[in-house]
């Protein structure tokens, strides 16, 4: 018999407690006697799975055994029996259930990433519920006292409750407009993920939450194309920081350290979604790391290609940033000039990355002096302390060649 | 079923051009159509359209004595201007007859879940 030890059952737990507490708020309407009675089953798992083994279908263990948990504290109180008394009715006669969808997870998603609450709320109830995350863990991922945390998550359930936010799949009319803060929520996470290899958590719960969306919505190009998107730029996390933490820029990274299954995986859903032909933005940012996947170098990258994407981009979402990484594409394919001059025509003078971009095409003109101004603005923008390093760095080395 | 208010505001001073009898007609004409929708589907609970804010009075209990004063009780730039009181079965309903409205006034509304109350 395998060991069953902590870590084994902190993966599980992970793994199954968005479906469990998904099913119990289905069952019972009430997300904090969900919460709790998930928790209480997975107490319950620690004291008894080391000595007893893993049950056949650990997922279905801690679903059945916080249902029974959730129908004991309710027996306890009047109020509860009352609600055990409606509980016990089947909801909806099978077969009649409406929407697309029939999981649960993916009613609760539609439920916390819901527009009447706030993008951080969205955020904090999905790593919350779906993500399994501790309240200390969500503060800490983003960088907030707990007691603000939780107070933000009271606030966004009582909201759920009080104006009857509805838990279900929005009908095929809503669903383009309802599934567009689910994705950004599942993408922000990712990005928040990203500030360091401390936040590895948060990455990997975006993509898990992305994979399972994928495989509940087989039929939305756009959560695939997330789906693509999240595993390409996670295939080069490992070489995307130094053994001391710094930045290692794409040019420079050691790309046989790209992880080979998420860019095959990665591909195939591209591909698939070249297929379909019904682009959307998260298609064509996973299309575009797609390309960079595919080259040896940074040298025989296929600019052409990634700039054409870019186009494709900017006119699906004309935001300064698209604007800015495809002049950094135009860069490669009609050198610095070219893309310095779209560059000076962008509000971004306060973006760090876009800071950092102008010093670079300066530097590769030949113009040190200005670089070296834009590279000093660049770190005092910089959001964390590996890419301030990182241009201090870079600051420094042209300082010492210049 | 839970019931919302749908609360609409006016910015002080913007009053615009006053309309012709004819362009209220006009204006006003889908709207009363959208009222009938809500009440033949059983959501219109209460509606109506209120007086500028400087036809309020507020009045307050100080001690034993009962102040009436000019209103309005809050001083802002934006005050209520009118509202719907609707029922449905949950937010998104909510919202759908809220989307309606801002269309036809091109104003936006704010839409408040009213405490449940037993029976209400």
């Amino acid at each position: 018999m395998p060991v069953v030890g902590e870590a084994l059952i902190g993966r599980i737990f992970r793994e199954e407690s968005g479906r469990s507490v998904a099913t119990l708020i289905r069952i019972f309407g009430d997300i904090d006697l969900a919460e709790d009675a998930v928790q209480e089953a997975f107490a319950l798992a620690l004291r008894t799975w080391p000595d007893e083994g893993l049950p056949p279908n650990p997922g279905g263990w801690i679903t059945t055994t916080a249902r029974n948990r959730a129908i004991d504290h309710l027996r306890r109180e009047s109020r509860g029996r009352e609600l055990l008394g409606q509980v016990v009715e089947p909801e909806t006669p099978p077969g009649e259930e409406p929407g697309p969808v029939q999981d649960d997870r993916l009613r609760l998603i539609f439920t916390c990433c819901h527009p009447a609450l706030s993008t951080e709320a969205r955020i904090a109830l999905t790593l919350r519920l779906l993500g399994g995350l501790t309240t200390a863990e969500v503060a800490r991922a983003f960088l907030v006292a707990e007691p603000a945390m939780a107070k933000r998550l009271v606030r966004a359930k009582h909201k759920i409750i009080a104006a009857h936010i509805p838990y279900r799949v929005p009908d095929e009319a809503e669903l383009p407009e309802r599934l567009r803060p689910v994705l950004a929520v599942l993408y922000l996470t990712y990005n928040a993920g990203t500030d360091g290899p401390a936040r590895d958590d948060l990455r990997r719960e975006a993509i898990r939450l992305a994979r399972a969306m994928s495989g509940l919505m087989p039929d939305e190009a756009e959560v695939a194309g997330l789906l693509a998107l999240l595993l390409l730029t996670e295939s080069r996390w490992s070489a995307r920081f130094s053994r001391d933490g710094s930045i290692i820029l794409l040019r420079d990274q050691d790309r046989s350290s790209w992880d080979r299954s998420l860019i095959e995986e990665g591909h195939a859903i591209v591909r698939a979604c070249l297929r379909r032909n019904q682009p959307g933005p998260y298609q064509i940012q996973a299309a575009i790391n797609a390309v960079h996947a595919d080259a040896d170098s940074f040298e025989v990258t296929d600019w052409h290609q990634i700039l054409a994407l870019y186009d494709q981009l900017l006119a699906m979402t004309p935001t300064p940033v698209v604007a800015l990484n495809r002049a950094i594409a135009l860069a490669e394919v009609e050198g610095p000039g070219a893309a310095l001059d779209i560059l000076d025509g962008l509000d971004l003078d306060e973006y760090h990355l876009f800071q950092a971009a102008r010093a670079d095409l300066l530097l590769r003109l030949g113009r040190h002096d200005e670089a070296n101004q834009a590279y000093v603005r660049a770190a005092a923008l910089a959001a964390t302390d590996a890419e301030r390093t990182f241009l201090t760095e870079r600051l420094k080395a042209i300082q010492t060649a210049g | 079923m839970p019931r919302y208010l749908l609360s609409t505001h006016s910015a002080e001073g913007a009053s615009r051009e006053p309309m012709t009898e004819e362009q209220m007609q006009t204006a006003w004409a889908p709207i009363q159509a959208l009222e009938a929708e809500m009440k033949s589907s059983g959501a219109w609970v209460f509606s109506a359209r209120l007086h500028d804010p400087d036809t309020a009075t507020v009045v307050r209990v100080s001690g034993n004595d009962v102040v009436t004063t000019d209103g309005p009780f809050v001083e802002a730039k934006e005050h209520l201007a009118g509202f719907y009181i609707i029922e449905a079965p949950d937010l998104d309903a909510a919202l759908g007859w809220a989307t309606r409205v801002t269309r036809l006034i091109s104003s936006p509304i704010e839409v408040w879940p009213f405490v449940d109350t037993a029976g209400g």
